[in-house]
């Protein structure tokens, strides 16, 4: 029988009016095929809901294909008729007691998928009794149809005790019946993410693993998935449940397969790397991983976004599989694509030739995007195999020699990174590269160039003209070449000034005047104070030493790695993206995590067992806006482990008082210092030792001399408080932002004691715990002294003040600004980010006494070069040592040991704003004039 | 768990037959899947996940039909494409070939091979030798 496809909705009245009168013939067989034709309209998408009650007329039938039918209908428009769908439920009721199991199954399937809330209490007692039903075709039946009553109406399912029952059935004898029990466990449990429905035991795993063996493809992929949720007692638990499941590897689904992989992967987290089981565990991965890649493309696909994460995991289990990763030239280019970047992961000196030898050939493909990939590949494979730089580089000349524009484009990209990778070694290649400058139309490629002309103009003779060329046409190009362009237009100008002043003159006109992108603008505006104010300085942050790029830019950071290895076969691993990051309503839903190698008892053997897996150590990844997050997320969330880095001198000289006894003959001197005092070179012994020698009083009222008594009194005088002054908290991270969790604080200084104040609030609907905090680098160090202690959950509208103490020994890296420091907070439900910037009077000690001789000697330390003098008109010196202190405090900013303000400002003395801004401001424009002259403003105001 | 629906398309991109599992997607998403990949055709971009809005997109293409499975969740990919395949499996089997004619001609037999394999989401019984019975 054929339907003819109408193109209209809405079944004619007509035929609604036949089909009724057929429907409600006597003969079974009219019925039918009248209830077919129902169906069939239906399924075109005609509305025939109107024969409502004469469907369900039909539904008292022996015939199990009319009943079926029947059903079917009932599902499409239960939820349409709510009230009539109730006319069925006795029909439910007298088929869940039908002698015939298929039947009772039939009805208890159906009755599930009546999603209407009016009728689910009436489905209860026959659902009860299909749960303990002596066929196993009911009961997993049965067992699916609870995680449908829960979809519609949790409560009924939890009053009606069917969660019991549900988890008896992880122990019934049908494997199949487990299987299901446990699918519908995990589906509830996930909406449910504090419960434990799925409180495994040692009991209950023994009993799922023998149903492993024994159900079906689908079953086993339930039970292994509901495994990788499980976190084993001990490593030898743990041994064993891998033992059991790598049969599993063998089978001839590919998602079997994958499950199992994770399982695995997971767990072998847990064992002790000198175990030879562990070595053999390895070794067994391989094979089913590569027998991955011979099922269809779109298995395929997910297999290779899955190993990609494997591979960066555990490099080992692949190494010698490079092969199989060799493009196929039918496979699709999505398979492609993928190949090629596991490729380069596995790359390494021992296969290194073989790579490129397949690499080469790519990139003579017909596939842009291939092509294009292949290209970049040989790059990356320079930066990641030092022996291969020079032939990579050569074979990419060879594929410039070639014009194919896209290819002399890609090519260009990544020699640029080459060029950064190994500095100094291959500019020989500049003059190829700057013959096909006319062929480039790529933004990427142009500012790749761009880069390159610019980093090597003293180089290239004809640097100027090669980069006026490209100003013509300015404000058509895209703002990465435009950015570019400035930067590398200073950078020839701090080269070659004489000539090119015309030049950066107008890019910086371009830049700043005639460009309405607020990023050129201030990049524009930050050039050229820098570059009349300061030229030396200038050429010291402009021609600054880049850091080497390393040989992995592209590593998935390690806590998201961890978790997406806990995803592996989802969606998650195919996006590598977090399950959070793209699934509505997964708050509240715990990151899933490795297990911790057993490390603590009986088996902590070697000194590297952590959770980051094997011994090699995670490569460095470029610096760059989304790194430092990694960096964040990388610090674990652990409570801190304070690592002292080696202390740069800079943060010697800052942690000492420089304040003294010698405060008024400095600023008197300080205008005659200037020619007499050379810059000995290093500050030596004496300098470093100096802390020690600090009074150890801090805490206590300081024990003020000389100058400092003075100050004292004149902080009274202005109003400040005897405390320090703390600023009122502000909102650092806004609940929509973070899940609900507000967090707004302040920075205070209380006995000598730095301390972040916070105050969380829960602006969410769960409760939230397990609240950990870390820190970024940041330029002092700063980090949690110990673990924020939040030890009650934080429940729904509740506000919790912590106050965190923090500590200076933390790991340093310079931010911009000075004093801003970017802080992740966890929870139970996710990880957040956020930046604050704490005022730097926060890093004054309390005691600000120096020995005077100690004093001169860290002024004589400034090299006399540093130094620069200007006079201030107008200032009453004689209103009290506190201009005077101020005026040298700027002196000693304005001479350029910039690391140089974690010292003496007595921070009880002002108004800790002005301060900072002060110093703030003297710091970033180097003492140019602006600055003095706030200074001056602002010494007058408090005057 | 797996699959929301799962949607038998023909090239144009018309619903042949849509079981609905779960009812937590609306079916008419599946409106939004052929514009994505007539634009993505375009760009040569034929991966076997395609994204709208929440709604994440499964397929596979047979002889002149697309199968679709749709989820909101993070569900397991690789389950969900080696069912797609082995439900191509279960109804060659059982009309000789897959294609736009034999799901018309065999409509009530889809909806029942469907009801069976796929319950709630969750792939249940997919031998045919047992499909059979």
């Amino acid at each position: 029988m054929t339907f003819l496809y109408l193109g209209h909705n809405c079944a004619t009245l007509g035929e609604i009016f036949e089909l009724k009168a057929e429907l409600n013939s006597d003969k079974k067989e009219k019925k039918k095929e009248a209830v077919k034709k129902v169906i069939a309209s239906m399924t075109v998408g005609k509305d025939v809901s109107a024969l409502f009650p004469d469907v369900v007329n039909c539904m008292q039938t022996d015939n199990l294909e009319l009943k079926k039918l029947v059903y079917l209908y009932l599902m499409n428009y239960a939820k349409s008729q709510p009230d009539m769908a109730i006319m069925a439920v006795n029909t439910f009721v007298k088929d869940c007691e039908d002698p015939n199991p298929l039947i009772r199954a039939l009805a208890v399937r159906t009755m599930g998928c009546i999603r209407v809330d009016k009728i689910t209490e009436y489905l209860c007692e026959p659902l009860r009794k299909c749960l303990k039903d002596e066929d196993p075709y009911v009961r997993k039946t049965a067992a699916v149809c609870v995680a449908k009553l829960h979809d519609i109406n949790a409560q009924l399912v939890e009053d009606q005790g069917f969660l019991d029952t549900l988890k008896d059935l992880i122990s019934d004898s049908n494997p199949m019946v487990v299987a299901n029990a446990v699918a519908a466990l995990s589906e509830i449990a996930e909406s449910h993410p504090n419960s434990n429905l799925l409180d495994l035991n040692p009991q209950t795993i023994n009993k799922l693993l023998t149903a492993l063996n024994e159900c079906t493809e689908w079953g086993q992929i339930f039970i292994l998935d509901c495994l990788a949720n499980y976190m084993p007692r001990d490593d030898r638990e743990s041994q064993s449940i891998c033992e059991r499941v790598t049969p599993r590897l063998s089978h001839a689904n590919s998602a079997v397969v994958l499950s199992a992989v994770k399982v695995l992967m997971k767990f072998m987290e847990m064992l002790p790397k000198d175990l030879d089981y562990y070595g053999t565990l390895l070794k067994k991965l391989a094979p089913p991983l590569v027998t991955l890649l011979s099922a269809e493309a779109e298995l395929q696909y997910v297999a290779l976004r899955n190993i990609n994460l494997i591979v960066q995991k555990r490099p080992e289990i692949l190494k010698h599989e490079m092969k199989v990763f060799f493009v196929k030239y039918n496979d699709p280019i999505y398979v492609k694509l993928e190949k090629l970047d596991i490729m380069i992961r596995l790359a390494s000196q021992a296969n290194i030739a073989q790579v490129l030898a397949e690499l080469k050939e790519y990139a003579t493909e017909v596939d842009v995007d291939f092509v294009r990939k292949a290209v970049r590949a040989i790059g990356r494979c320079a930066i990641k195999v030092e022996q291969s730089a020079e032939r990579c580089v050569s074979t990419l000349l060879d594929l410039i020699q070639t014009k194919v524009n896209y290819v002399v484009q890609e090519a260009i990209v990544v020699i640029k990174d080459i060029f950064r990778k190994y500095p100094n070694k291959y500019e020989s290649v500049i003059a190829t590269l700057c013959e096909n400058l006319d062929s480039l139309d790529e933004p990427e490629a142009r500012a790749a160039m761009i880069w390159i002309v610019g980093e090597y103009a003293e180089r290239i003779d004809n640097a100027d003209e090669l980069l006026e060329s490209f100003l013509e046409g300015f404000h058509d190009e895209s703002t990465q070449v435009q950015l570019q362009l400035l930067t590398a237009i200073v950078k020839l100008f701090l080269k070659k000034p004489t000539e090119t002043q015309e030049l950066v003159q107008q890019v910086l006109s371009l830049a700043t005047q005639d460009s309405d992108n607020p990023d050129l603008r201030d990049r524009g505006y930050i050039y050229w104070r820098l570059l009349s104010t300061d030229p030396v300085a200038a050429k010291e942050v402009v021609l600054a030493e880049k850091p080497l790029i390393s040989e992995e830019t592209d590593l998935i950071e390690p806590t998201l790695l961890e978790e997406l290895i806990c995803h592996i076969g989802t969606l998650a691993s195919v996006y590598h993206k977090p399950p959070s990051a793209f699934v509505e309503g997964s708050r509240g839903v715990q990151h899933k995590r490795l297990p911790a190698r057993a490390g603590s008892g009986e088996s902590a053997e070697s000194p590297d067992v952590g959770h980051s897996g094997p011994s090699e150590a995670p490569p460095a990844v470029i610096p760059s806006q989304g790194d430092l997050l990694g960096d964040l997320l990388n610090l674990d969330l652990a409570p801190p482990t304070v690592t002292v880095p080696s202390v740069q001198p800079s943060m010697q000289m800052g942690a000492m008082d420089l304040l003294g006894g010698g405060l008024d003959s400095l600023v008197c001197s300080s205008r005659a210092l200037g020619g007499d005092i050379g810059g000995s070179p290093s500050m030596g012994a004496g300098l470093g030792a100096a802390p020690a020698a600090m009074p150890a009083s801090l805490g206590s009222a300081p024990t003020v001399g000389g100058g400092l008594g003075d100050l004292f009194d004149l902080g009274g005088g202005v109003g400040m408080p005897t405390g320090s002054y703390v600023a009122p908290k502000t909102v650092w991270l806004l609940a929509m932002k973070a899940k609900g969790l507000e967090i707004s604080g302040t920075f205070a200084r209380r006995g000598g004691i730095i301390q972040m104040d916070l105050s969380l609030t829960n602006k969410a609907m769960s409760v939230m715990t397990d609240f950990a905090i870390q820190f970024n680098r940041n330029s002092f160090g700063l980090a949690p002294a110990g673990p924020m202690q939040v030890l009650t959950p934080l429940s729904p509208n509740q506000t919790i003040d912590v106050s965190l103490p923090l500590s200076m020994s933390g790991p340093v890296m310079k931010m911009e600004p000075l004093n801003n420091l970017q802080v992740a907070v966890k929870n139970n439900i996710d990880v957040f980010y956020f930046s604050c910037q704490y005022p730097l009077s926060l890093l004054f000690v309390e005691d600000g006494k120096m020995d005077r001789q100690v004093f001169l000697a860290t002024w004589k330390d400034i090299p006399n070069d540093n130094e620069a003098q200007f006079q201030i008109k107008d200032i009453h010196l004689n209103s009290g040592n506190r201009n005077k202190y101020v005026l040298d405090r700027v002196l000693q900013n304005y001479s350029k040991k910039t690391n140089v303000f974690r010292d003496c400002m007595q921070k009880q003395m002002y108004d800790s704003t002005s301060v900072d801004s002060l110093v703030h401001d003297s710091l970033l424009l180097k003492g140019s004039y602006d600055a003095i002259l706030k200074i001056i403003i602002w010494c007058n105001r408090i005057c | 768990m797996a699959a929301s629906a799962i949607f038998i398309l023909d090239l144009k991109g018309k619903v042949l037959i849509c079981r609905n599992y779960m009812g937590n997607v609306n079916i008419n998403e599946i409106d939004n899947f052929m514009p994505i990949m007539m634009k993505r055709e375009e760009d040569a971009d034929l991966s076997p996940v395609v994204i709208h809005g929440s709604t994440h997109f499964l397929w596979i293409k047979h002889s002149n039909l697309y199968l679709v499975a749709i989820t909101k969740k993070n569900t397991n990919a690789a389950l969900v494409y080696s069912f797609l395949y082995k439900l191509v499996e279960v109804f060659t089997e059982y009309f000789k070939s897959l294609e736009e004619e034999s799901i018309r001609d065999n409509f009530v037999t889809v909806y029942e091979l469907m009801d069976e394999v796929m319950d709630f989401g969750f792939p249940q019984t997919t031998d045919s030798k047992i499909l059979l019975e």
